[in-house]
Parts: C-alpha cells; sequence; structure tokens
C-alpha cells in the first residue's frame, strides 16, 4: 500500500498539495506515482515568478520508462522550485512527500484548495483507478 | 492475461512489477531497476528468459539447411557447443528476427530466438526445412534462465555438483555444453561475462532459488534493457524489424558475405543494397544535454534529412542519456534531436556505450 498523509490535499493526476502557515503551498507528485514510474532520472522543475493556471503543465518527472508532465493543482504564482532534484532526482522516489517536494506556489484563490481530495477520497481514487 | 513462464509464481512472491512483453507477463522490476542495472555491472545478476523461445533442430543435413537459412554462416561453427549470432532474414533482407545458434553436434543444431517473433519464425523455419529433412523441434519443455555479471559464472558455479564445476568455468566465451543436466552457455544479453542456461523446466523454480541463494540478484526486463543499450546491442521490434535490412541496423558485421556462393536467404536483396550503398545507418547518440532519448524521437541531421531514435534510455553507469538512432549515411559527429520540443544536442558515437563494466565513451 501507497503511503497517503492526511494532511494533504490531493488530485487525481497524482500532485499532492501542502497548505503551509503563510498562505503558500508545497506540490509534488504522490507515492504511488513515484512508485509506477520507478527509479527517477531527470526532474524539471518551473523557475520563481512563472504565473501558472490550474491544470497546467508545470514540472516534468522522468524515470528509466517514461517522461510524466505534473499538473498544478491550482493557479498561481511559482515563488521556488526544488533546485536539489536536479542532482538529486532519486529524492522523489525516496521522500516524495517531504524532501521530494517539486514546487512551491502562491495561490491565486485560497479557496481552490477547497475542491480537491482530501485524504480519503484521494485512497478511494487509487482503489477506483485500480480496478 | 499473458503466456506464463516456469518461473512466474516465484517472480510474484518476490514483488515483482509485472508487464507484457511479447505476450508473456514478465517482471520489469523487483523493486529498483536501477539498483539491478549495477548488480549486473558490478556483482552478478539473474534474469528469467524463459520466453525466448529454444528450437533444436535434427537432421543429417541441418548444416546446409541453416547456411541457407541464416545470414551469418553457420560454416564458422566448428567446435562443438560454440554458438553465432544471426539475423533470419526474408527473401527481401526485411529482419526476421535476430538469433543464437549453436553447433551441438554434425547432426544437431539449437537455436534461441525472441519471445515476440517465436511463433512466426518457427513457421519459417519450418517451410525451409522440409526440402533438407531437418526436424524443428521447439522445447517447451524448458526454463531459460541468465545469470550475468563480474561474479556471475562464479556464484552460479557453486550451485553445480562439486565435480561439474570446472568444466562449466572452464567454457569459453560463446560456447555452451550439456554440464549437470543443464545446457550452460556462456553467453549474454548485458555486455558482462556471464551464463545463460537452459534448464528443465520442472527444475526451474529450484535453480532459480538456488541461484539466488548464491548471491545472485533478481533482475527485470528494465535493467535488461538498459545493461543490452549500453552493450550497443540491438532489440528486435525497436532498433529493426521486417521492414528494415541488417545493413541500416548496424548489424553488416552479422552478414557472412564470403564464401561469393553460399546462397543464403536475402543475399540477393542484400547484395543490391550493398552494390548502392544503404541510404541510412544506426548509430549510437550521447546526450550532451539534460535529458532523456526516447524512441520515436525526431533526428534532425546537419548534413541534411533527419532520423529517428530506436531506442533510448538513461544510463545508470554513464548518468547521462544514451540512445540508438537510425539516421541518413551521410550523418557525421553531431545531431540535434527533438525532446518534447526542445532541440537537444546529441553526440554520434559507435556503440558499445559499455563493456564490462567500463566506459568506452565520455
Amino acid at each position: 500500500m501507497s503511503k497517503i498523509p492526511s494532511d494533504l490535499k490531493y488530485t487525481k493526476s497524482h500532485e499532492w498539495v501542502r497548505s503551509l502557515p503563510d498562505g503558500s503551498v508545497d506540490i509534488g507528485i504522490t507515492d504511488h506515482a513515484q512508485d509506477a514510474l520507478g527509479d527517477l532520472v531527470f526532474v524539471e522543475v518551473p523557475e520563481p515568478g512563472r504565473t501558472l493556471a490550474a491544470g497546467e503543465a508545470c514540472a516534468v518527472v522522468e524515470s528509466v520508462k517514461a517522461a510524466s508532465d505534473v499538473y498544478s493543482p491550482v493557479a498561481g504564482e511559482v515563488i521556488d522550485g526544488n533546485a536539489d532534484l536536479v542532482a538529486t532526482p532519486e529524492l522523489v522516489n525516496q521522500d516524495p512527500y517531504g524532501n521530494g517536494w517539486l514546487l512551491k506556489l502562491k495561490p491565486a484563490d485560497k479557496s481552490a484548495l477547497a475542491k480537491l481530495m482530501d485524504a480519503a477520497a484521494y485512497t478511494k481514487h487509487l482503489e477506483t483507478e485500480s480496478h | 492475461m499473458g503466456l506464463n513462464t516456469p518461473l512466474y509464481a516465484q517472480h510474484l512472491s518476490a514483488g515483482a512489477r509485472m508487464v507484457n512483453f511479447g505476450g508473456w507477463d514478465m517482471p520489469v522490476n523487483y523493486g529498483s531497476q536501477i539498483e539491478e542495472h549495477h548488480a549486473v555491472r558490478r556483482d552478478a545478476g539473474m534474469f528469467d528468459v524463459s520466453h525466448m523461445g529454444v528450437v533444436d533442430l535434427n537432421g543429417a543435413r541441418v548444416r546446409p539447411f541453416l547456411r541457407h537459412l541464416l545470414a551469418n554462416d553457420i560454416g564458422r561453427l566448428q567446435i562443438p557447443g560454440k554458438a553465432l549470432y544471426s539475423c533470419l532474414l526474408r527473401e527481401d533482407a526485411g529482419i526476421l528476427d535476430d538469433l543464437i545458434v549453436y553447433f551441438l553436434t554434425e547432426s544437431r543444431f539449437r537455436m534461441v530466438v525472441n519471445a515476440g517473433t517465436r511463433a512466426k519464425d518457427i513457421a519459417w523455419i519450418r517451410r525451409h526445412a522440409g526440402e533438407f529433412s531437418v526436424e524443428v523441434s521447439e522445447r517447451k519443455d524448458v526454463a531459460m534462465i541468465a545469470v550475468q555479471g563480474p561474479h556471475a559464472r562464479e556464484k552460479a558455479a557453486s550451485i553445480l555438483p562439486a565435480a561439474d564445476r570446472a568444466q562449466a568455468l572452464a567454457l569459453d566465451t560463446f560456447v555452451g555444453a550439456e554440464i549437470a543436466g543443464l545446457f550452460i552457455a556462456r553467453t549474454g544479453y548485458t555486455g558482462e561475462d556471464g551464463w545463460e542456461m537452459i534448464v528443465p523446466a520442472v527444475r526451474g523454480e529450484q535453480i532459480w532459488n538456488v541461484l539466488h541463494e548464491a548471491g545472485i540478484a533478481f533482475c527485470g526486463l528494465g535493467a535488461r534493457d538498459t545493461l543490452r543499450l549500453e552493450a550497443g546491442m540491438n532489440l528486435y521490434g525497436s532498433d529493426m524489424d521486417e521492414s528494415k535490412h541488417p545493413l541500416e541496423s548496424g548489424l553488416g558485421w552479422t552478414v557472412a558475405w564470403t564464401p561469393a556462393e553460399r546462397d543464403f536467404i536475402g543475399r540477393g536483396a542484400l547484395e543490391s543494397v550493398r552494390r548502392a550503398g544503404s541510404p541510412r545507418k544506426l548509430v549510437g547518440l550521447l546526450l550532451e544535454e539534460r535529458g532523456v532519448l526516447r524512441a520515436h524521437q525526431k533526428v534532425i541531421v546537419p548534413e541534411g534529412g533527419e532520423g529517428e531514435v530506436t531506442s533510448g534510455t538513461f544510463s545508470p553507469t554513464l548518468e547521462r542519456s544514451i540512445g540508438l538512432a537510425r539516421v541518413p549515411a551521410i550523418t557525421r559527429e553531431r545531431v540535434q534531436v527533438d525532446i518534447r520540443g526542445k532541440l537537444l544536442g546529441a553526440r554520434v558515437v559507435k556503440p558499445p556505450f559499455v563493456h564490462y563494466g567500463r566506459p568506452l565513451v565520455s
């Protein structure tokens, strides 16, 4: 079973979102997503200052097997991308919800976060997907 | 549901992630593909390759038959057990398959063919075997295990009866023999030393498990693919198929042109290509920027024209991306590859990229 922390929000395309006290959010891919991709060998994160629409492709995670786009769960402005992933993409495999974060975003509209799935809904989504 | 090898249950209990490959449910990895890759380059890894077809050919005229059937010349095989790599061609020189053939005795040869092509191959071989009165039998009663890596032979030999170990360890490269009821050949698809072992299917699980207990790591098809690509070996269906001939597939070296009177299937068509010069060739690519080469990416050639990546991956040994590409024959040292809309520079190199654990390109 893949890990699904209860304090995060999720998307159907397997991104997670963590709300931080200053109003910004961290975004990454879920444990399920990293496991399905296999060993990551290349990660491309967005530049600070870039404005993203909800659902816009904002990062690329590439494993030994294939390349996948990561979609921004909400609209907002990129504050930071995880520069450590350039040299050590495997952080996403080892610690998908921690050191393997992809980008930090200032959401355009905080209420958009409420529309994302919680852990229970994402768990159910994974069960549906596997059938 | 695909076909299952005799080792299928072992893969499931080892926690393998299974994928369909050539109609077979096969393990792609048992955890980390990169760790499995390094296990083979640095120590010893084992692969279930029972999906490949083992075909025995028996008959007094098996030698003239194979000299007609195959583009490489088994006339070169004079020591019993010796193996030869060859293409199986259509009349128009399209590649039906690439295979290994072993000379066992003057009336018995053995072939190992690819999984996805085995039914087609056997039909083709039978069609041509009749006039030579060669009996073609597909061995469905065997499993095949590849043990590969610098320590693979020594570890695998430890599972043999003590009296048989010296003979097994004395096998030369590209030679096989029946030892302790198993067919052991010093061949492989990784660029490392090792054996491919053809064993009775009923003993497959037991042998698989004792090899693992001897310290050989489980490895899946994922690592097999990155290893073979580092070793500069073609994958049938990706780097060549029936619409491609050997001279545009980096396989000219496997075609035996002499003696000139040997009339192998596809020779006439291939001679025409050779005289005119093949307009395309298969080359190795080393990506000079960050990114990963993948099959079907477009290659832009400064000398003119375009090509296509046929296989691409991230090389765990070189820690950069490598690939094979079919490009115009005029292509020289550098190309650009369209990777997800960006044009990235790549250098043209001669495979292999890695051999016996050592990088050959930089």
